[in-house]
């Protein structure tokens, strides 16, 4: 069985964001930049899926050159190749879910494991979109991972609680925080990545229009809230409440 | 403009969450409902009397019975060609089905709008709400998923929609519902709730979190939230959890209880009109947007706290 996990490149998720003073985005310059965080449970959950059927992991990348070192970090903990599609500008969800499909169709995996939500946009979008276009079955927010030779049954993560669901592969599978803990890369393992394959190309390589279709007008930093005060001890605290009207 | 709102509920009534959407969805243009589900003539029946609702369209099958995005998604296709937007609340629900319906009709969906702008300019928060952007859509059809505290409800009463039926797209064979684990608690619901009582790592214990935690909210009459911290330790259940890949919440007052207050916790809950806060920590970052702070052990605090209220 062959699995895809597409990977993100991001602001890494302990560095704290700084709106650029211009007011065209969030500053990128000079910063640590990582693995989406979801993405690494995604990567995780299908080399554990190796003892279950699972032969080979592709690990695909869209975003700048520098997303190698992410798709290395991914080939380290024991993806078996990678593919880069180079754009140097931004390529929203459904510019990015065209060309997953267009991988999808090439390479026919069983199973495609994203991660929920990329922590930079927040998105939350190309998993679903991906399913849509390939007409297949969606478990969004996995929290477990059941794999047989022609099913998937995922536990989902829900508002009130969890769901469970059962899809014919092949499958899109996008995981929540709480499905696996990541591996670090071994320093072998992550000598060994250097000399694993890794593809690079274009979305002129396959035809995949990607221009945006939203326009990011302005960003601002949100309304700051004033640290307000400290109280001495439950009693004041307890003054104050009544006073809010919390407490009576 | 004609807007569409998917309803969401639980077979019996409709969940809050839809009153936000359908305000945002009042901004612009005429709004119209889309009750997808089996044996939901209770629930259109409650959902055309919301405010403002002007058609609502039904379509009972149990293709629907678990809003299962394959087979929901294309419904929605369907009622879009006469419709120019549609909107989901931006819960697991709404999450889930909204990309595929944006991707069917090939649009990039707006993610969790926090207002909107004009009919096609929104904000929406990104990096956990660090930054918030304006964005301006140039697709005909809108897509948009809405954050629940960001727009009032509509009120429940008032409205006089129309019910009108709508044929079944069927079920796509792909996948099945299995079954689920809904937890059913007696506090109110954390994304309605006035008050909330949070616990974090600190309390070290499920069974600490319980003894502490639960006679406060009880006290006040809070729902309970946690930290991811918490969560992952056990403490307390997934649907627990506020933040960035948890819950948003904006209640009238949030008491964090040894919660440090990273950058993840603070998306879900910054917009709470008060935060309280209890750490020992007093550089802990939840004080950085608490508007009342107490310094100290929570153990000793939190006990003194529940009897003196
Ligand atoms: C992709 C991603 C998404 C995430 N999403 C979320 C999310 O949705 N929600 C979320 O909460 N987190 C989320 N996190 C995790 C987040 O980064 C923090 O790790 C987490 O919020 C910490 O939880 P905590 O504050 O309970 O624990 P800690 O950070 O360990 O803080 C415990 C606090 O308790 C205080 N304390 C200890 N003992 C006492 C005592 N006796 N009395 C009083 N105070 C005491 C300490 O001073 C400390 O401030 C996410 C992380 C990632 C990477
Ligand atoms: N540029 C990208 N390259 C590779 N994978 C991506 C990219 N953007 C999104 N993804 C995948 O889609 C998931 C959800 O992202 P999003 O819909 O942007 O929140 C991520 O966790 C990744 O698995």
């Amino acid at each position: 069985m062959k699995v895809i996990v597409p990977v993100k490149r991001v602001l890494d998720y302990n560095v704290k964001p700084r709106v650029k003073a211009d007011g065209t985005g969030v500053d990128l310059a000079n910063v640590k930049m990582s693995m989406n965080p979801f993405d690494e449970i995604a990567v995780e959950e299908a080399i554990r899926l190796k003892d279950k059927g699972v032969t080979e992991i592709v690990v695909v990348s869209i975003g700048e050159q520098k997303s190698q070192e992410t798709l290395r970090t991914a080939l380290a903990m024991g993806a078996d190749r990678a593919i880069l599609i180079v754009s140097e500008e931004k390529v929203e969800p459904l510019g990015v879910a065209k060309l997953l499909k267009a991988i999808v169709d090439e390479e026919k995996p069983d199973l495609v494991i994203l991660g929920k939500q990329a922590i930079d946009d927040d998105n939350n979008q190309t998993g679903q979109m991906l399913a849509g276009l390939l007409g297949v079955g969606q478990a969004t927010f996995a929290s477990k991972v059941e794999l047989t030779s022609d099913s998937v049954t995922v536990t989902r993560e829900v508002d009130g609680g969890a769901e469970t669901e059962t899809l014919t592969l092949p499958a899109i599978i996008t995981v929540d925080l709480r499905l696996n803990e990541p591996r670090y890369a071994s320093l072998p393992n992550i000598m060994k990545a250097k000399s694993k394959p890794m593809a690079q190309k274009t979305a002129a390589d396959y035809g995949v229009d990607i221009a945006p279709r939203l326009t990011t007008l302005k960003v601002v930093e949100p309304a700051k809230r004033s640290a307000g005060v400290k109280v001495a001890d439950v009693d004041e605290l307890v003054t104050k409440l009544k006073a809010m009207g919390v407490a009576k | 403009m004609k807007t569409l709102v998917w309803v969401e509920h639980d077979g019996a009534t409709v969940k809050d969450a839809t009153l936000a959407v359908v305000t945002a969805a009042s901004q612009l243009g005429e709004v119209h409902l889309i009750v997808a589900g089996q044996g939901v003539d209770a629930v259109a029946a409650e959902a055309a009397k919301i405010a403002g609702v002007g058609k609502v369209h039904v379509a009972d099958d149990a293709a629907y019975a678990h809003a299962l995005a394959e087979n929901v998604a294309p419904l929605v296709v369907q009622l879009m060609a006469d419709h120019d937007a549609v909107l989901f609340p931006a819960t697991s629900g709404g999450k889930n089905i909204a990309p595929r319906v944006a991707a069917l009709l090939d649009v990039m969906q707006i993610s969790d709008i926090l207002s909107v702008e004009s009919e096609d300019t929104f904000t929406r928060p990104i990096y956990a709400g660090n930054a918030i952007a304006t964005v301006q859509t140039k697709d005909a059809k809108k897509v948009i998923t809405v954050r629940g505290t960001a727009f009032e409800k509509a009120a429940t009463e008032g409205g006089s929609g129309t019910i009108e039926a709508v044929a079944t797209t069927g079920d796509s064979g792909v996948s099945t519902y299995v079954g689920s684990e809904i937890a059913t608690s007696e506090r109110p619901e954390l994304t309605s709730a006035k008050i909330i009582v949070s616990g974090g790592r600190a309390l070290g214990s499920g069974e600490q979190f319980h003894a502490l935690i639960d006679p406060l909210a009880d006290k006040l009459g809070a729902g309970v939230g946690a930290s991811r911290a918490a969560v992952d330790a056990g403490y307390a259940p997934n649907d627990y959890q506020v933040g960035q890949t948890g819950k948003i919440v904006a209640p009238e007052v949030y008491v964090a209880i040894g919660i440090s207050g990273a950058i993840q916790h603070l998306a879900g809950m910054k917009d709470s009109k008060t935060i309280i806060a209890i750490n020992k920590d007093e550089d802990a970052p939840i004080f950085q947007v608490a508007d009342l702070g107490l310094v100290g052990d929570l153990f000793k605090i939190v006990p003194e706290l529940t009897e003196k209220l």
